[in-house]
């Protein structure tokens, strides 16, 4: 090995890192808050991708069905107890949100000329159909058993997994697909190349890392979802619902993968049930930050997409190994250093 | 329900009964509070008292009719019930120890600035003139204060929601001396200012000295009510709760 190669093996990582940085954050995120321990983020990072494959190709995304039918669920599960409990003027909200705005979009994305669309307008359709999905998901399957225990979360999460799949299997075919680069820039820096690509994900990762440091700083919503990570007991007493704070946490976890994946899919072909293994390497950083600290989950992030990168150069059948083997001596380390807490009641 | 019902009854809550499983640990209890009035339920461990509480608040589920600023409630929920006015400051306190005093305090208001209402810097101000130390303290992290401080910081928390009625599970618990002291002042402090207050307590006479109508509360049933300054002279109540000779105790609660 020498320089270049070495140079052209730490942007990769790094890049790849970037995106598995969000993936953590969003990984301890979810712990934090419900608990849950979000195995099907990964079918985000693929949903998003795909999706904006299928937009830039010209085809009627698959996943706006998903979409349309998640919200006619969540209708029917949210309008039918609202009636019952004699809040049948909240029913109009719960409709707008789940039924009307599915419908509007679904009006939208058929009557404009998908394939001509500038890019970015093409990115946002992208996130537009895909983010909204996360709070469904979580009021249809973790809502109903949000005091369930940690293992009964992590059966549902896996149920949530394999169901994402068996539909992105359906909806994007068995095909994969890498959609047009955001910028096709390159730069000469001393023996280096660096693609336009390599930048917008670096930057883009780290514009997102340090607006959601602000949205938890800043903000009364941000502070409430820490409050709610903190003590559930003591955020219900100010307010703040266990329901409302799983919604935006999702929201935001179905922000972060969709973006990942426009971001990941002009580097790496991308497959209806890629994201699992994505997903998995940003579970192997956040488990590095004990799925409780987002900066060395954010750095645990780099490491793995370092090792990924170095250990695909030098044995490449054995790189996803390489990376998955990292979590024992990780594991070793944690059990050795830190207390175990019994469950505090 | 008005904003205008002034005087009158805040809070009556009628037959009130809670389970744990096939146990019932709180049983038939009836209790009425007056519109800027203090409210004390007095008793020994075990009685019910903050199952009581948890129940009118909605944290466990409960059978029976709480009436609330006019509305009937049955086993509510949590939410709606911060949202119309009532607050609980709970015996653990439930602070957001890893977060600072001031983000605490903001975060007391989430419910009003939820509804649009995001005055909380005017009424952090106040909160922070009721609790000078909370001022100086506004940066520090909520798990590093002292237990006196905790309660302060609960107590001013629960005020950033402007509640109608304030419910203080056990304040004096495990605080010293004078610290306790200092809670009851601001106790009767919170009362001028047009607080209505439901009063927890083991510490029988700061209680009673503080509230205007008193119930004990004995292995889950109401058995003695009547205005605290009676019941501060009742035999039954000076035998059980308070005892003879507490000359000592007088001086730490007045």
């Amino acid at each position: 090995m020498d320089l270049q190669i070495a140079l052209i093996l730490g942007q990769d990582g790094i890049t790849n890192g970037a995106i598995y940085a969000l993936l953590a954050l969003a990984l301890v995120l979810v712990f934090a808050v419900t608990r849950v321990i979000f195995i099907p983020q990964g079918e985000f990072v693929a949903y998003g991708a795909l999706t904006l494959a299928m937009i830039e190709n010209g085809f009627f995304p698959a996943t706006m069905w998903l979409l349309l039918g998640a919200g006619v669920v969540v209708t029917l599960a949210d309008g039918v107890s609202a009636i019952r409990a004699g809040q049948s003027r909240k029913v109009v909200g719960i409709a707008g949100v789940n039924l009307i705005y599915p419908l509007l979009l679904l009006a939208l994305v058929w009557s404009l000329p998908l394939r001509d669309l500038p890019l970015a307008v093409q990115v946002l359709l992208t996130l537009l159909i895909v983010v909204p999905m996360g709070p469904m998901m979580y009021r249809l399957v973790y809502q109903p058993i949000a005091d369930a225990p940690v293992l009964v979360l992590l059966i549902m999460s896996i149920a949530a997994h394999v169901a994402m799949v068996g539909l992105g299997l359906v909806f994007f075919g068995p095909e994969g697909y890498r959609t047009s680069p955001f910028s096709n820039a390159r730069f000469e820096i001393g023996p280096m190349f660096v693609t336009g690509q390599t930048i917008w994900v670096i930057l883009s990762s780290l514009v997102f890392i340090v607006a959601l440091a602000l949205f938890f700083s800043k903000t009364i919503y941000g502070k409430a979802l820490r409050a709610t990570a903190i003590n559930p007991n003591g955020a219900r007493l100010m307010g703040i619902s266990p329901m409302l704070a799983g919604k935006l946490t999702f929201f935001l976890a179905a922000l972060i993968g969709a973006l990942s994946g426009v971001l990941i899919s002009p580097i790496t072909t991308i497959y209806y049930d890629t994201g699992f293994l994505i997903g998995l390497k940003g579970f192997v950083a956040a488990i590095i930050g004990g799925l409780s600290s987002y900066p060395i989950a954010a750095a645990g992030a780099l490491m793995v997409g370092l090792l990924e990168s170095f250990s695909s150069f030098w044995a490449s059948a054995y790189k996803e190994v390489i990376v998955f083997t990292l979590v024992i001596p990780v594991l070793v380390w944690r059990s050795l250093t830190t207390h175990h807490m019994e469950e505090e009641e | 329900m008005s904003e205008t019902d002034t005087r009158g009854t805040l809070l009556e809550v009628r037959d009130l009964s809670v389970f744990y499983g096939k146990v019932e640990a709180l049983h038939g209890a009836s209790i009425r509070l007056d519109e800027g009035s203090i409210v004390t339920v007095i008793g020994p461990n075990g009685a019910g008292k903050t199952t009581m509480l948890s129940a009118i608040m909605g944290v466990l589920p409960s059978v029976g009719e709480i009436r609330f600023r006019g509305a009937v409630e049955h086993s509510p929920e949590v939410e709606t019930m911060v949202a119309r006015g009532m607050n609980l400051v709970p015996e653990k306190r439930d602070l957001f120890g890893e977060m600072s005093v001031e983000d605490n305090l903001v975060l007391g208001a989430f419910q009003r600035y939820r509804e649009g209402k995001r005055d909380h810097g005017t009424t952090l101000g106040e909160v922070f003139e009721l609790f000078p130390r909370l001022q100086e303290r506004r940066a520090q992290l909520a798990g590093t204060l002292s237990g006196g401080e905790r309660q302060m910081l609960a107590v001013g928390r629960a005020l950033m929601a402007k509640p109608r009625l304030l419910m203080l599970d056990e304040p004096s618990l495990g605080l010293a001396p004078l610290i306790v002291r200092e809670i009851f002042r601001i106790i009767s402090e919170l009362r001028s200012r047009g607080v209505s207050i439901l009063l927890v307590e083991q510490n029988a006479r700061a209680a009673l000295q503080v509230a205007d109508y008193a119930y004990v509360l004995e292995t889950g049933e109401i058995t003695i009510e009547g205005p605290a300054s009676e019941l501060a002279n009742d035999p039954r109540i000076i035998e059980a709760y308070l005892g003879l000779g507490g000359k000592h105790q007088d001086a730490l609660a007045g």
